[in-house]
């Protein structure tokens, strides 16, 4: 074999370019000098355009007076409260939608899912139909349906559609009645915890000795006996302390009771509809993973159909579908942003909206709002992290 | 002794099982609470259908120029009719329609050419869709070159708006996300971890935040003298929201080949990039495309929020037009009309993406 002519004599370091990790550190160290410029420009130019405006940077404008109101609040609020006061009224109003959401949007997810998989060629077409239909209309779209073209056009307070007498449907909101709590009721929420321990000891218990003894007890229905029937009883003992708020047509209004703005029905509507559509398919999909051999297997062991569904197929469709089902969650609560398209007050609405408007700190106020959604995408992320690694199958 | 000679003749299935009856016995009335499900679903599709066929079709009124000539018993398309060149080109003049025309047809051609696996040249095709036709339609549209009149963007809207801003934004995000998905792989630390931190941001806030910063921020950190037009504003920051949740399909997409691959071509020299363009991302690209057109989906959906901030797309045409103090109260027509044409784009691409899913996996199926 010939030398080739240009081959560096032994012992002689390649030139630095030729050097994997020197490469590497150099590449690094110009991206951070690229990124570390286009930042100064950034803040650069900012600073000059906030000094042409006359816009004092900081967070002071927090303790300033709003100045405006806000048709829900879940604390203390008035025109005379501060910005720092609104923006925590928008996150509450937030979490709320976007709790409230997660909640139907499971339910009706779930059960359209299951609908889907159902032997009932009907039933099943059913559930492909509302996946489909919602699936692929965009969110926005559906809110302004429900809230323009639905309840924007229900009658008036004077002929307002009602249940019963006890719940009002008009054009202003829907309106509940809403209990009123006595002395004496602090009892009820207590025998509820009581019970809530109580079943879990009896779980905890039970597998104890099923696996001593094998003999096992209906723990399931024991305690939901327990967790309902114990407050019930204690409802019951204590002569129901509780009275009812009708809401009651005055003049032109409802007095009374509670009222559920139109704004937080369409977009409560809206986000569980169209998140419920993603979470079906997502639990379709879940259970349909699950190998045709484990249902065979667990069937050949003689497991009854029930047993089948709890101990085989469940546990194992749940690792395929949290993962997904959370990020689901996360989209519904960025999602729930949209209420500013309504005027629903949310936190986007109320601080990303009118404060900014009304302060003109669009800086402080975008990075306030934003790290807000980023807190809460990385707690679920965390926690699907942690859920991941307790869940995952261990491999050799 | 007896015998049979022949074979007995076949005989037909027995009655139970064959024929509809059987069939529904099987599929809808097989327990009573089967039968339940199936009567009650018979209830409620009753319930919804016929109003809703007797609403849009038997009682609507197609033909007409104005709100008399609706009857008011069912859906007044005359409405939809008399808006329908808005609802598709915002307020473009109507004398340079021909323009968007142009464009639309392009755009179908290039599409129809991508997605139909039988016909040749996909590459070239490829490329000159990413690279020849953005400018192409940016010249037909915006004007002002080769003496064509200069249409502002404030008056681009409809359904071209809807369809500019989602393929831009998707074009757009696609070398950004390839760069930050290699970035999120890459053994530097430094690089590795501002992507990481790009993309967690990104795919962390809401579309509408990421809109009204790019509306309000964005000319705060330009210097005064460069003003940015809107519609750009709001390119910019769909871009960048949509290729944070590019690199997460196209990082999927790389994990999903087998690393022998990658030392196999180390092994015969190739460097890091000859490796990543001749190797990995041919196998990888093919993987993604699901991925890809389901992201495109929700993009095209999300685009949307730009009527938040003042852009008038399919839906924030639709939604100015059902203020005209001419038509008010038509919001039913007006929305069913913009659903119709937003599912049938999603619902026929998400129709696409399954197909290929099953053309490219070949796993056991029962």
């Amino acid at each position: 074999m010939s030398v080739r002519p240009n081959a560096r004599p032994v012992g002689q370091k390649p030139p630095f370019w030729r050097d994997r990790a020197k490469r590497a550190l150099i590449f690094q160290l110009l991206l951070v000098a690229a990124v570390a410029a286009f930042l100064l420009y950034i803040v650069g130019n900012t600073q000059a355009n906030l000094e042409a405006r006359g816009i004092t940077t900081g967070f002071g404008f927090l303790s300033n007076t709003a100045g405006f109101g806000i048709v829900q609040t879940l604390v203390d609020y008035s025109s005379q409260s501060t910005y720092g006061r609104t923006f925590l009224v928008g996150l509450l109003n937030t979490l709320l939608v976007g709790g409230l959401g997660v909640l139907a949007a499971t339910i009706i997810g779930f059960t359209v899912g299951i609908a889907r998989l159902s032997p009932n060629w009907l039933l099943a077409r059913l559930a492909n139909g509302y996946i489909e239909i919602f699936r692929n209309i965009p969110l926005l779209l559906q809110i302004f349906f429900w809230y323009f073209a639905v309840l924007r056009t229900l009658p008036s307070a004077r002929d307002s559609l009602a249940f019963g007498e006890a719940v009002f449907l008009n054009v202003r909101g829907l309106y509940l009645p809403e209990p009123l709590f006595e002395s004496g009721f602090g009892i009820i929420p207590a025998t509820f915890l009581v019970a809530i321990i109580a079943s879990i000891v009896l779980v905890v218990w039970n597998k104890r000795r099923q696996d001593a003894t094998g003999k096992r007890l209906p723990a399931g229905w024991i305690s939901l006996l327990l967790i309902f029937g114990l407050p019930l009883l204690a409802l019951v003992a204590t002569g129901v302390p509780v009275t009812w708020d009708m809401p009651e047509l005055r003049g032109f209004n409802f007095r009374g009771g509670i009222t559920i703005i139109p704004e937080f029905l369409a977009l409560w509507l809206a986000l569980s509809i169209y998140t419920a559509s993603f979470i079906a398919e997502i639990v379709r999909s879940g259970i349909q993973a699950i190998s045709h051999g484990q249902t065979e297997a667990a069937q050949a062991l003689s497991l009854p159909r029930k047993l089948v569904l709890r101990l085989v197929i469940i546990p194992q469709a749940l690792r395929v579908i949290i993962p997904p089902l959370t990020s689901q969650y996360l989209n519904l609560i960025k999602n729930s942003s949209l209420a500013t398209a309504i005027g629903y007050p949310d936190l986007v609405s109320v601080f990303a909206g009118t404060t900014l408007n009304q302060t003109g700190q669009a800086i402080e106020v975008i990075a306030m709002t934003m790290a807000v959604y980023l807190t809460i995408s990385l707690l679920v992320s965390m926690f699907m992290n942690w859920f991941n690694a307790r869940v995952a199958l261990v491999e050799r | 002794m007896i015998h049979n000679q022949d074979m007995i003749p076949q005989q037909p299935a027995p009655r139970s099982t064959i024929g509809p009856l059987a069939w529904m016995r099987a599929n809808l009335f097989s327990g009573p609470i089967n039968s339940v499900f199936t009567l009650l679903g018979l209830y409620v599709l009753y319930i919804l259908l016929v109003p809703t066929i007797q609403w849009a079709f038997i009682n609507a009124d197609w033909i007409g120029t104005s709100r008399d000539d609706c009857s008011g018993e069912g859906a007044c398309w005359v409405f939809v009719n008399a808006r329908f060149t808005q609802f598709i080109y915002g307020l473009y003049p109507q004398e340079e329609l021909w323009r968007g025309n142009i464009v639309f047809a392009g755009f179908a051609i290039l599409i129809a050419w991508l997605a139909i696996p039988r016909l040749p040249y996909k590459r070239w095709v490829a490329i000159f869709a990413l690279t020849a036709f953005p400018v192409i339609a940016y010249v037909l549209l915006h004007g002002g070159y080769f003496d064509l009149p200069r249409v502002p963007t404030h008056r681009w809207g409809g359904l071209m708006l809807t369809l500019i801003l989602a393929v831009v934004g998707m074009v757009g995000a696609l070398p950004i996300g390839i760069v930050l998905a290699l970035g999120r792989r890459s053994n530097m630390p430094i690089v590795k971890s501002f992507c990481v931190v790009f993309i967690e941001f990104w795919r962390g806030v809401p579309l509408i935040t990421v809109l009204f910063m790019a509306s309000v921020m964005l000319p705060l950190f330009l210097p005064s003298e460069l003003s940015v037009d809107r519609l750009i504003r709001a390119l910019i920051g769909i871009t960048l929201f949509q290729s944070a949740y590019m690199a997460e399909v196209i990082r999927g997409g790389l994990q999903a080949i087998p690393k022998g691959q990658e030392e196999a071509a180390a092994a015969l020299g190739m460097t890091y990039w000859k490796r990543t363009a001749l190797i990995v991302m041919p196998q990888a690209l093919k993987m993604m495309i699901p991925g890809i057109v389901n992201t495109f989906i929700s993009l095209f959906k999300d685009t949307t929020l730009v009527m938040i901030i003042g852009l008038f797309d399919l839906l924030g045409i639709v939604q100015a037009a059902l203020s005209d103090s001419r038509w008010l109260g038509f919001s039913l027509e007006g929305y069913v009309f913009a659903a119709f044409m937003f599912w049938i784009f999603c619902f026929s691409m998400s129709r696409y993406s399954q197909y290929l899913e099953r053309k490219l996996h070949t796993g056991h199926k029962r």
